[in-house]
């Protein structure tokens, strides 16, 4: 039988406030364990929490940057239960009454098709604190500046039809929030988050089949895995006459596994009701619509924009515009070395893997733009080969320096003086008789000899178009 | 309203109630809920459902950092702490 998955994804987004949404407390990552975690944030008994203005606001942002409705009259309602890192035994979040409503993203897909993906709401609501487990024998320790970070709940329709399209929407929804600086984006420290809802049905079939929802899902690699398992676990489980059951599953991925961790039966029963210690929050036209101009050209846009002002494919101008920062850098080379191919080409290439080798972002780039948009020069007017440009790279990663200085002081410089390359040519040909010999016998692979060889000789500094030619022209005529 | 109802109720508010007072509690949630039922039988369509009891608007605070560090102060009347963590009995995931 074919099968379809189908997929809704829940994803958290920490909202990049200076302090907590209804404390004073800081929200800074890194300190020291519940040095930024107050009265209000203890739960202690008679606090009054005070919503943060400017974690409505974010909210409301990611509202219009999605075209969604927004809640002119939104409610904060209590979610029962006990866990030790939530210590007022509620999280105060938003049920009927969300600030975001329906509103929908787009994605590309690599065939080149674009699909809609709607988001059902977006409701603003708290962290919880951090459990640690390991390090106590018989104890839990528990660290609660976390608790009351302010947070979006994004969620999905179960639009999403393929692992690939879960992907490409969650990496949509990071490009958003961190584009109109709502959100870090930070996928290590917890600042960005998902869920997944999977569920499996009959190609064909109208109906939906039974979910799981997947949680602890903290990077892209991890939700197309996650996603993948499941899939096939479902499957097997159909496949077999049996049938899903509807529970709640952790991803595990060392093991690239996903275990149940409790079953409908164990459902919660949250118990919402409206927290009587907030009143409803109430935004009006004029303060979104004095938001919504405060939105930056989106992903989308300059996607747009950089095909055509830069005549660059989909797929180039979609990569560098998923991250604002990756794109701010490439307008920068660009514009400094008015060549936006070449540009491209390095910022995907070289930077784009040494980046990801290092796992740093272009954030902690050691390399800045101007610095880049110089090595690129010197390839372009011929200074150097992409081959030593690449050796340059590498130097001007490690120890910041500019690309002239490191040519010039490794004597990199590319040989482009024909008379100098026409006498290696003449050389090489001397030299390996044997070889001319079989090449002029129609072994014409030796080319690649002949050019190595004087490459050898001038450490990969000949101009390699020159050189070809030139071998062309004496062992075709001669 | 049963036993079984009141007991999930009580272990879902961490109460620990007295098995005798059992039958009292299930009679008089009863009542309660007959109440509710009662009241659910007035016709509210036209009625926009309240969040709070007034009709006030939550004020908002501006995203300042006004708390300092009082976890010694905090931490003083904890049961147990290690390491600037509060500790707690195991919880198992």
């Amino acid at each position: 039988m074919q099968w379809e998955v189908v997929i809704g994804l829940e994803i958290h987004a920490q909202l990049a406030t200076k302090s907590k949404i209804f404390s004073g407390s800081s929200t800074a990552f890194g300190a020291e364990p519940n040095t930024q975690a107050n009265e209000v944030d203890l739960g202690l008994p008679g606090v009054l929490p005070v919503m943060n203005k400017q974690a409505l606001n974010m909210a409301i942002k990611f509202g219009t940057a999605i075209n969604a409705e927004i809640g002119k009259r939104s409610v904060f309602d209590r979610k029962n239960y006990f866990y030790p890192d939530l210590p007022k035994g509620y999280q105060t979040t938003q049920l009927a009454l969300p600030i975001v409503g329906l509103g929908s993203v787009d994605i590309e897909l690599k065939d080149g098709r674009t699909k809609t993906i709607g988001v059902t709401r977006a409701h603003l609501e708290e962290d919880a604190g951090k459990s640690l487990h390991e390090d106590f024998s018989g104890a839990t320790g528990i660290d609660l500046n976390r608790a009351g970070t302010p947070l979006i709940e994004i969620v999905s329709e179960p639009d999403m039809r393929s692992t690939e399209e879960a992907v490409a929407y969650m990496r949509k929804i990071h490009s958003i929030v961190t584009y109109i600086g709502i959100c870090d984006g930070n996928m290590q420290e917890g600042s960005f988050r998902c869920d997944a809802n999977v569920s499996m049905r009959p190609k064909g079939q109208e109906e939906f089949g039974t979910r799981t929802e997947l949680k602890n899902i903290n990077s892209f690699r991890f939700v197309e895995r996650a996603i993948n398992v499941e899939i096939e676990r479902q499957i097997d489980i159909l496949e077999s006459g049996g049938t899903v059951v509807q529970e709640t599953r952790l991803y595990d991925s060392n093991k690239n596994e996903t275990r149940s961790m409790r079953s409908k039966e164990d459902a919660m029963d949250y118990r919402y009701f409206p927290d009587p210690d907030l009143l409803p929050i109430v935004v009006t036209d004029d303060e979104i619509e004095a938001i919504r101009k405060t939105l930056p050209e989106l992903p989308d846009a300059k996607k747009v924009r950089f095909m055509s002002e830069y005549k660059l494919n989909a797929e180039d101008a979609g990569n560098l515009t998923a991250s604002l920062e990756l794109a701010n850098y490439f307008e920068t080379v660009t514009k400094e070395i008015d060549d936006s191919k070449l540009a491209a080409n390095w910022i995907m290439g070289e930077l784009t893997a040494r980046l990801n080798k290092e796992n740093l972002t272009v954030k902690s780039l050691p390399v800045s733009a101007s610095q880049f948009a110089g090595l690129l020069a010197r390839i372009k007017d011929n200074t150097i080969s992409g081959k030593i440009a690449k050796d340059v790279f590498d130097t001007m990663w490690n120890e910041g320096s500019e690309a002239d200085s490191i040519i010039e002081s490794k004597g990199l410089k590319q040989i482009n003086d024909t008379g100098a390359l026409e006498a290696m040519v003449d050389k090489v040909i001397a030299d390996n008789p044997n070889q001319v010999e079989q090449f002029k016998a129609g072994k014409e692979k030796l080319m690649g000899f002949f050019v190595g060889q004087i490459m050898k000789q001038t450490q990969g500094k000949a101009n390699p178009g020159q050189i070809n030619q030139l071998l062309k022209k004496k062992l075709g005529s001669s | 309203m049963d036993k079984k109802t009141v007991e999930q109720i009580a272990h879902l508010a961490r109460l620990d109630i007295n098995e005798k007072d059992i039958p009292e509690y299930v009679t008089n949630l009863t009542n309660i809920l007959a109440l509710v039922e009662q009241m659910n039988t007035v016709a509210t369509d036209s009625v926009e459902p309240m969040a709070h009891p007034t009709d006030a608007v939550q004020r908002l605070r501006e995203d300042i950092v006004t708390a300092t560090n009082q976890r010694e102060r905090f931490q003083a009347v904890a049961p147990q702490v290690e390491k600037g963590l509060y500790l707690v009995p195991q919880v198992i995931e």
